[in-house]
């Protein structure tokens, strides 16, 4: 139908390497950068900001950082909620120390110590590897947040033990603080993913990407065509924990506006460890999906449970069906039964709740909580099963499907 | 010190002076011998084959040559100088590549970038331009991709080459195999056991490119094979190995005859 590789010539080695040599993706990309960029800032709630667009781009920032590390380098890391600590705690000495520094560039700079912070941790891969590594980089998650708390210069002695976010100007408007809008912090927040996004993209695709996904593939072979292998897993480590850094200067200044040392524990890790393994390894696309999954669906259920089912806006129910209705297809397309049965499952679900709510049935909201924890666990191990490579590859497989459909080949 | 002249083959070719000399090279595992005291040299463009019963040392002997084992005796001598003990990637940036008996393709990548793989000694952009893909990692990128497309030509895997490598059937892997290592222009390609496990129309087409490869770039090439008549056929001179020494060596009609190599062939009681 509309989406068709038919016609669409590559007559030079530029246009073949082109990021979206089909036509269509990328008038998708623009449509979504305009989405991003202009229609969310314009419509999204407080709500919206707060609990979906800003924590999503944050998080998936974070996996894409995580991603350079565990998927295309193949360096397995559990370090990254401290790694996000380091890139927090160093924006907040740096605009304590200089307040007359840009809000952007603290952020940006902050990056770079994390980064010096995982060459250091990441040194041990250079001997060990796969699991071992893991509990290397365990270490680096203990230390570094035992730190946070025990070495009070990090938070000015403060008496809570925090790090608060100062109100912050930039060009006469509060851009981070208690006194800045949603719309600016999202604009930041925006404007810093999408820059690294591109960056990632470029050194993926290039001639480190292919060292670092040699080197995840088969270090011998690598090493024996000319790869040094310290310098490859290192240059990752440090590309990694720059964007997991920056990631986790926006986490606090962006976002929540104040952080504890054990914000920045083990779950975080974990979190942002699930979102790159469910968003797919060795993609930059699938941080993003997993990163919608783990933050937007739990948020989604709430709402859905929470409010009458029935009595729900036009719009919003429109877009309830909208979204089922197109999971159900674009699983049908990708010929995934147990997806489309999920899909209309959860239409189903949603409908029976909706009349059982008319009947006078009401879940009380702790059991809601809890319920979604199962949901979203459950939906872990399905994924797991059924898509063992991550919704990117899901993706992947929908537009191989897409180009031809209606036609199986 | 040998002659540098060289000589020319049965063929006609003109072979050239020494590439590399191996001298007195011993190789010991612990208590194991894996090679003793063996000494031949490899002149540029020839193709070399070194061959041998099982276990005989000869891909030890190649692992040598690459830098992945360093000899507990003996030195290697590579363009005219003797090579300091390094580490294998520096040996590949010296112009050695080689194949491997189990392929070891990288199978997360697809074929193209795979081949591309084979450049990466010869691409030498910075961080800062390769993130910005501005500058010297995108020419860099063309013209690598430019060399490497005339040996995906070469080797015609055209329709596979953007195929993921996993989705390969074995045949056309260990040609990936053989074209990444060409994508290095190497000064010397080492294959190790190229046609294991192919049938003998893959075997056929294996040993053209192999003698294709030779002729058309002069690559210097040292194989490993078990198969006699492709080994026969395709080498200028045979290095025989048999537990761990040099029992032959010399062009292939005067390895056929050597009575030694026939007594490790087909087996005589070694006392």
């Amino acid at each position: 139908m509309l989406y068709r590789t038919a016609g669409q010539f590559k007559t030079s080695y530029v246009a073949d390497q082109a990021l979206f040599p089909v036509k269509q993706d990328a008038v998708l990309l623009w449509l979504f950068l305009l989405l991003g960029w202009v229609i969310f800032p314009l419509t999204a709630s407080e709500f919206a900001f707060q609990a979906l667009l800003i924590p999503i781009l944050i998080y998936a920032l974070a996996a894409m950082g995580l991603n350079i590390l565990t998927g295309f380098a193949g360096q397995l890391s559990l370090g990254t909620g401290a790694f996000m600590g380091v890139g927090a705690y160093a924006c907040y000495k740096m605009v304590t120390i200089f307040p007359e520094l840009n809000p952007i560039i603290a952020i940006l700079l902050s990056g770079f110590f994390s980064a010096g912070i995982g060459v250091v941790f990441g040194i041990p891969s250079l001997r060990i590897k796969g699991f071992y590594l893991a509990i290397a980089t365990l270490a680096a998650q203990f230390f570094l947040v035992w730190l946070f708390e025990k070495w009070s210069w990090l938070y000015n002695y403060n008496a809570s033990g925090a790090i608060q976010v100062p109100n912050l100007e930039m060009f006469g408007i509060f851009v981070s603080g208690p006194q800045a809008s949603s719309v600016t912090e999202y604009y930041i927040v925006l404007f810093v993913v999408t820059l690294l996004t591109i960056l990632c993209i470029n050194l993926t695709r290039g001639n480190l990407g292919r060292t670092w996904k040699a080197t995840r593939d088969m270090d011998i072979a690598a090493e024996l065509i000319g790869i040094n292998l310290m310098k490859s897993k290192l240059t990752a480590f440090a590309v990694s924990s720059y964007v997991v850094g920056v990631a986790g200067a926006l986490y606090v200044f962006s976002w929540k506006g104040a952080a504890e040392p054990n914000v920045f524990d083990i779950p975080l890790s974990f979190q942002v460890l699930f979102i790159a393994i469910i968003g797919g390894l060795g993609s930059i696309l699938g941080n993003y999906l997993g990163a919608i999954l783990i933050v937007g669906l739990p948020v989604m259920l709430n709402v859905i449970a929470g409010t009458q089912v029935f009595e729900m806006s036009t719009t919003s129910s429109l877009l309830l069906a909208a979204l089922v209705a197109g999971a159900t297809f674009l699983f049908w397309i990708a010929r995934s039964m147990w997806g489309m049965g999920a899909a209309i499952g959860f239409g189903a679900v949603t409908l029976i709740y909706g009349y059982a709510q008319l009947q006078g049935f009401r879940i009380e909201s702790a059991l809601i909580e809890h319920i979604n924890v199962m949901i979203i666990g459950a939906l872990i191990v399905f994924f797991l099963i059924i898509e063992p490579h991550g919704l990117n590859q899901l993706w992947r497989l929908i537009r191989e499907k897409l180009i031809i459909w209606p036609f199986p080949h | 010190m040998k002659d540098t002249e060289g000589y020319v083959t049965a063929d006609g070719r003109q072979i050239g002076g020494t590439l590399m000399e191996m001298k007195n090279i011993t190789l010991r595992f612990g208590g194991v011998v894996a090679i003793q005291d063996i000494s031949f040299d490899i002149r540029e463009g020839e193709v070399r084959a070194i061959i041998g019963p099982n276990g005989a040392g000869k891909s030890s002997m190649l692992n040598v040559i690459s830098g992945f084992y360093t000899p507990s005796e003996g030195e290697v001598w590579y363009k005219g100088s003797k090579r300091p003990p390094m580490k294998p990637f520096e040996v590949a940036r010296q112009g050695v590549a080689r194949t491997f008996q189990n392929i070891a393709l990288f199978e997360g990548m697809t074929v193209l970038d795979n081949v591309m793989t084979g450049r990466l000694t010869h691409m030498n952009a910075g961080l800062a331009s390769q993130a910005l893909w501005w500058g010297k990692a995108r020419t860099e990128e063309m013209e690598n991709r430019e060399k490497v497309e005339r040996v995906i030509d070469f080797l015609e895997i055209q329709n596979i080459r953007k195929t993921p490598v996993g989705r390969l059937p074995y045949g056309l892997k260990k040609r990936v195999e053989l074209a990444r290592a060409l994508a290095a222009e190497p000064s010397l390609l080492l294959l190790d056991e190229p046609m294991a496990g192919m049938n003998v129309e893959e075997k056929e087409d294996m040993s053209r490119f192999v003698l294709d490869v030779n002729d058309e770039f002069g690559t210097t090439i040292c194989l490993i094979e078990h198969d006699m008549g492709v080994v026969m056929d395709l080498s200028d001179r045979v290095v025989v190995m048999d537990y761990g020494k040099k029992i032959g060596d010399g062009t292939p009609d005067e390895v056929r005859n050597n009575q030694d190599v026939i007594d490790a062939y087909l087996g005589v009681s070694h006392d």
